[in-house]
């Protein structure tokens, strides 16, 4: 009893774990259309702007859910001004300009930060569940994913502004000549997508040691997750979310954490071969 | 004019020989060290106070005088974290530089990359980093740790302190494997149990299911030799969950690159180490290292295990030349095979003639404050893992690196 709790809190963590890590990527990507090669990047700034803040006595949580957001979100909307904007509907010379900006910030981070780890403690203590430990910040990566998830899809759904926005996205012209600035529209969720990244690697920042390459192991991953999810933005992240994290703790826990990866993997691929368009290509179709 | 073959071929030759003149006067006024390290890249926290640590002993050694009368003169090429690089530098070390002795390389895999063109030049090479063991060669001196020397003594400590049920978390690569092997053998001659053995590939960051599992096998100790920043993240991730202070913790890797100052003290304390070299080392040879250190770069907090390890490397070096007298390879071999010794920040070091490794004293410590507290120190551990695989003595030609069977 005390262990299959136990089992379902990680299960849930590994599930959220993937949405976070998969949401600023499932609106630069998903939505925009744009291949954010440098989104591991973002998180990993979003994590040094945490531990910086920290360092400079602010509280961790507003670090984590406030500053380091925001900071990101900054350098994004920079990043979008200067690069982005010209590269819209040219998918490949996006990859290639992202992956120009991934080793600049990899670069700069080194020289500001240094080529060596760094990291905060997680701010909740771990408490007893029967016979077991469970790490108490897990919960709070949960409650953050599932805040995350509610308040996307009351944005996207319920505001005049997620309404311009996804509209925009399917025909910009038409957008226009309603009277709605693309440009804008377009600049303002690049904002929000990098904001979403500068979050997760935030609130991951203090499970992890953190070097300026820490990126590299997020990026894989999150583009799984997110072309897996197929074309409906929400339904898409939340659906593939939850079956590979099912299918990677389902094997992390039976073999080891090694197998887990690799059946993450093997999923992806079954998956995409069966679904082309993705899950939301076949289920959930319409949905948002 | 005429001149004839003969004349022709006489004077080039004189001439020649005439240009060789000034660069061999001047390659005999001093002596050349290679030195081969990652100063910059993702290796760079380990090699820029090795490569700091190789100037202070170089101008120590020339402030004293130099080595028979001479100067020694550093050549050093930064390899960038780029394992193509090694053998390019190696080649440029060798073959254009034509340097006496080189000292370098951190990674197994940048040891093995220069190692046979070492060889091949006859240039005498000094691998200063603890590492996985077996290398057999005759021109190469090792002066790091290898696993039997940290577990043969960390292993009885530790779970005389805890218990006899052991499990053990390890890197996914040669010397992960290998550790764990050695870490199994010494916890059965301990009248132990190995309950688990996890291996991790170097980017796995996320532990959660592992200390799940641990909890399942219910160890009264665990074993950690996990290397890089991915990995940090399980001592970090461990406190957190709150097992900190229910299992204890033990490492052979934890702490080699001062990876101890970056856990908090909490996250950290307790954690049972084993090395030959600690900042906390309450010696008057270590006392008298930090201050050069100090009064040299201005801030000790960077010394590590393998910059002291690259020092006492450099200063056996030098005793083998004052011993044979000559800069010469094979003299200078003759003499450390001799069983030469020194005594470094870390305590005496001996050169192991079977094996060309080295027997240091080892200090069992725990994590205290960001610190390490030395809690007991077992002097002269003989390399014993390369020792029952290797012997040079007996078979001089030898040019392999082991895997040593358990």
């Amino acid at each position: 009893m005390d262990l299959s709790f136990v089992i379902l809190v990680e299960v849930l963590y590994g599930v959220a774990s993937l949405v976070l890590i998969s949401a600023g990527l499932a609106v630069v990507f998903g939505m925009m259309k744009v291949i954010n090669l440098a989104h591991g990047e973002f998180m990993m700034m979003g994590g040094y702007a945490t531990i910086t803040a920290v360092g400079l006595g602010v509280n961790v949580f507003v670090a984590m859910l406030v500053i380091a957001p925001l900071v990101v979100g900054l350098i994004g909307l920079i990043v979008e001004r200067l690069v982005i904007r010209h590269l819209y509907g040219r998918l490949v010379d996006t990859m290639l300009a992202t992956w120009g900006l991934s080793l600049v910030f990899i670069g700069l981070a080194t020289m500001i930060f240094g080529n060596t780890t760094t990291g905060i403690s997680t701010p909740i203590p771990g408490f007893a569940f029967g016979g077991y430990q469970v790490n108490g910040y897990n919960f709070f990566i949960i409650i953050v994913s599932i805040v995350l998830v509610i308040a996307m899809y009351a944005v996207l759904r319920g505001t005049r502004a997620g309404l311009i926005a996804r509209g925009t996205m399917q025909r910009s012209d038409m957008a226009a000549a309603l009277g709605y600035s693309p440009d804008r529209i377009y600049m303002m969720t690049f904002f929000c997508g990098s904001a979403l990244s500068g979050l997760a690697g935030a609130v991951l920042a203090p499970l992890v040691g953190l070097v300026p390459t820490s990126g590299g192991a997020y990026i894989a991953k999150a583009f799984i997750t997110v072309i897996a999810g197929g074309p409906s933005l929400i339904a898409g992240l939340v659906s593939s979310a939850t079956s590979f994290g099912l299918v990677s703790q389902f094997f992390t826990f039976a073999i080891s954490p090694v197998i887990g990866e690799v059946a993450l993997l093997i999923a992806a691929v079954v998956l995409l071969r069966t679904m082309p368009q993705g899950i939301t290509g076949r289920f959930f179709k319409g949905k948002l | 004019m005429s001149m004839n073959r003969r004349e022709l071929l006489g004077g080039a030759a004189a001439l020649s020989t005439a240009a060789m003149l000034p660069q061999a006067a001047m390659a005999a006024d001093t002596i050349q060290l290679g030195s081969i390290l990652d100063t910059s890249g993702i290796f760079d926290a380990y090699g820029k106070p090795m490569d700091q640590a190789m100037r202070l002993a170089v101008k120590e050694i020339n402030d004293a005088g130099g080595l028979l009368g001479k100067q020694v003169e550093v050549a050093a090429y930064d390899t960038q974290s780029d394992m193509a690089l090694y053998s390019q530098y190696a080649q440029q070390l060798t073959r254009q530089d034509k340097v006496d002795v080189v000292h370098g390389g951190i990674l197994s895999a940048s040891r093995e990359a220069i190692r046979q063109t070492m060889r091949k030049t006859k240039t005498l090479y000094f691998y200063n980093v603890q590492y996985e063991g077996g290398v057999c060669d005759r021109n190469i001196f090792v002066t790091g740790v290898t696993p039997a020397q940290q577990v043969e003594v960390l292993v009885p400590y530790a779970m005389k302190k805890s218990g006899p049920k052991v499990h053990i978390l390890a890197a996914d690569y040669n010397y992960g494997q290998i550790t764990a092997r050695w870490i199994q053998k010494f916890v059965e001659e301990n009248g132990g149990e190995v309950v688990a053995t996890d291996f991790f590939p170097l980017d796995v960051a996320d532990f959660g299911s592992t200390i799940t599992k641990i909890q399942q096998t219910a160890p009264d100790l665990v074993f950690a030799p996990l290397v890089g920043g991915a990995h940090l993240s399980f001592f970090r991730q461990w406190s957190a969950a709150g097992m900190k202070d229910k299992i204890p913790l033990a490492s052979t890797t934890m702490g080699v690159g001062n990876e101890h100052k970056v856990l908090t003290p909490e996250e950290g304390n307790g954690i049972m180490v084993a090395y030959n070299y600690s900042q906390e080392l309450d010696t008057p040879a270590n006392i008298a290292f930090k201050a050069k250190w100090q009064a040299e770069y201005g801030d000790t907090t960077a010394i590590h295990e393998l910059a002291v390890s690259t020092y006492q490397g450099i200063m056996l070096w030098a005793a083998g030349v004052r011993k044979a007298g000559s800069i010469e390879r094979d003299a200078v071999v003759d003499a450390l095979e001799t069983g030469i010794s020194i005594e470094g920040p870390a305590g005496k070091v001996t050169i192991d003639p079977q094996t060309h490794h080295a027997t240091v004293d080892v200090h069992i410590m725990e994590f205290e404050g960001q610190g390490m507290t030395v809690i007991e120190t077992l002097p002269q551990r003989a390399p014993i893992d390369t020792q029952a695989v290797c012997d040079l003595q007996a078979n001089p030609g030898d040019n392999t690196q082991y895997e040593i069977e358990i």
